[in-house]
């Protein structure tokens, strides 16, 4: 389903880390969003949570948003790099969504409730064939 | 029997909680349960109902197994299991039956044994990369999202939700969420039953290693082992009993369960704000018991920064002031209400299982006038409030008999 950009037809790809990040000229987020109500999921649902109407669309969310909360993980789970940021992020126009804030150093100092971040991408891993997966998070970003 | 008659503690116990590489999980079971059949001054014969409360072996029949070791009298047997409220589901379950009239006693226990893993849900192995990229499970994920796609550990899910309430309201930050673990780790050393008993300063709290910023190691509950259990009984059948059974005993006067309703957010960041707000307010509407009126609350600081939510979501003080409530004092055994005097989840410790019901042996040890060292004077009132997450949320109010 995600998109894949490739060099050439046969060689090693890039490909989305999660379906709901499509890759492309401007990454970005996709939710299922209920047509009944506009609550927005990540995941497929049979019916939706907030009102149990069962029509979905698939949305384009915005880019940009603020820091709601976050939390800086030193002791993580096993093979994950630490500390790093962990945040929610309510995003301009709607939704709200997790993710790790990067291209900062991660300290109290340097992050605010509140603070304005765009979404960002990486490759963060590599499997046997050299196909890239690449991951999102959320970096500063002028007021 | 009217299912509008109050349901009773007639009996309670608990294990030391702590770490017994000595004994299983049905020693521990049967240690808690005997104790809360003595306490009540009734033999498991009489018991019409049993439920055993245990996350980690839900599968394992542990109500049976335990029944090897109490009485195997041919009751029904619940196994329950729901998340951190595992134990407070046990305890209701019990209660429906006794007030759908079904039974006019019943035996619920809480176990745990849990060893020595750590802080809770802290450090679990990552999902192994993929040798070849392939899309798994309902996001589609080609490796996995933990550590990535932010933290859905406890520690950092817990420590976003108190940032949160940082982010909504003024005056809350590092230093009110270290006053937590401040509290409850000096309440701990009044109570001999705590797994933890040592007083730490404010700033060994808040220099203490960081697992997810703003949760230091001291703002973060251990793991171990333990079990706890109550007696329940009618309003119906208490009245036959002596006098002194029914002066012990403990009103139940509101028990409820919640679930989280969808909210903006919990699709991505568990809400475990407005599941108990529900439960609380049920609670509170049912017993007639106004915050104000509580003596003492036990809740569920698993850690630091949940605690501080929880003020205001149990409406203990005014919305939004949980930082200004902390700071002058108010959840302090000496404070407005007492909270968490048992040492909390922080210190007296959280076997998954057994933490729903003894947090009620800790108000009705209250209740009674039995907490020796620790006790709240002249308590009359309590609530007990357990959360899992997932999420599932039980409120208990209970009140002393008044004899």
């Amino acid at each position: 389903m995600g998109e894949q950009t490739a060099p050439d037809e046969t060689g090693p790809k890039q490909i989305s880390m999660v379906e709901y990040l499509k890759l492309g000229d401007e990454p970005h987020l996709v939710a299922n969003v209920c047509e009944a109500c506009g609550a927005s999921y990540f995941d497929r649902r049979n019916a939706c949570a907030a009102c149990g109407a069962r029509e979905f669309s698939t949305e384009r969310l915005a880019n940009t948003g603020e820091v709601r909360t976050f939390t800086i993980v030193h002791r993580a789970a096993r093979g994950v790099p630490a500390p790093y940021i962990s945040a929610v992020v309510d995003l301009d126009g709607g939704g709200r969504v997790k993710s790790n804030i990067i291209n900062i150093e991660p300290n109290p100092a340097n992050v605010t409730l509140g603070m304005r971040v765009r979404l960002a991408t990486y490759v963060t891993a590599t499997d046997d064939d050299g196909n890239e997966a690449v991951a999102f998070g959320y970096e500063p970003a002028a007021a | 029997m009217s299912n509008q008659d109050p349901v009773w503690i007639l009996g309670t116990s608990m294990t030391k909680f702590g770490r017994y590489a000595d004994k299983d999980l049905i020693d521990l079971a049967a240690e808690a349960s005997l104790g809360a059949l003595d306490d009540g001054g009734v033999a498991m014969g009489e018991m019409d109902i049993l439920a055993a409360g245990c996350l980690y072996e839900a599968n394992g029949g542990v109500g049976q197994r335990l029944q090897k070791q109490l009485g195997q009298t041919g009751i029904p047997v619940y196994n329950v299991a729901n998340a951190c409220a595992t134990g407070a589901t046990a305890v209701r379950t019990v209660m429906m039956a006794i007030k759908a009239g079904e039974a006019q006693m019943g035996l619920a226990v809480g176990v745990e044994q849990m060893g020595k893993m750590g802080m809770l849900g802290a450090d679990r192995a990552a999902r192994s990369d993929k040798q070849v990229f392939e899309r798994k499970g309902r996001f589609g994920s080609v490796v996995g999202v933990e550590g990535r796609l932010g933290t859905n550990m406890m520690p950092g899910v817990f420590a976003q939700a108190g940032m949160e309430y940082a982010y909504e309201n003024d005056g809350v930050g590092f230093e009110q969420f270290a006053k937590v673990a401040q509290k409850n780790h000096e309440h701990s050393t009044l109570n001999p039953l705590a797994q933890y008993r040592k007083a730490f300063t404010l700033d060994e709290v808040m220099s203490s290693e960081v697992i997810a910023y703003p949760n230091t190691l001291l703002m973060c509950c251990p793991t171990g082992d333990g079990s706890a259990a109550v007696v329940l009984v009618s309003d119906e059948k208490l009245k036959t009993l002596p006098r002194e059974q029914q002066r012990r005993a403990v009103k139940v006067s509101a028990s409820v369960l919640t679930s989280d309703p969808w909210t903006e957010g919990c699709q991505v960041q568990p809400d475990v704000n407005t599941l108990t707000r529900n439960a609380a307010d049920a609670a509170y509407e049912v017993s007639g018991v106004d915050p104000a009126d509580l003596d003492l609350v036990e809740l569920h600081d698993c850690f630091a920064t949940a605690e501080l939510r929880h003020y205001d979501n149990l409406r203990l003080c005014e919305p939004g002031g949980a930082g200004e409530w902390i700071d002058k004092g108010g959840p302090w055994r000496d404070g407005e209400i007492p909270v968490n005097v048992s040492g909390g989840l922080l210190s007296k410790g959280h076997p998954i299982g057994a933490t729903g019901v003894a947090n009620l042996f800790e108000v009705a040890t209250h209740l009674r006038g039995e907490a020796g060292d620790r006790q709240v004077p002249d308590a009359k009132v309590g609530l007990a409030h357990v959360i899992g997450l997932g999420s599932s949320c039980g409120v208990h109010i209970l009140e002393r008999s008044g004899l």
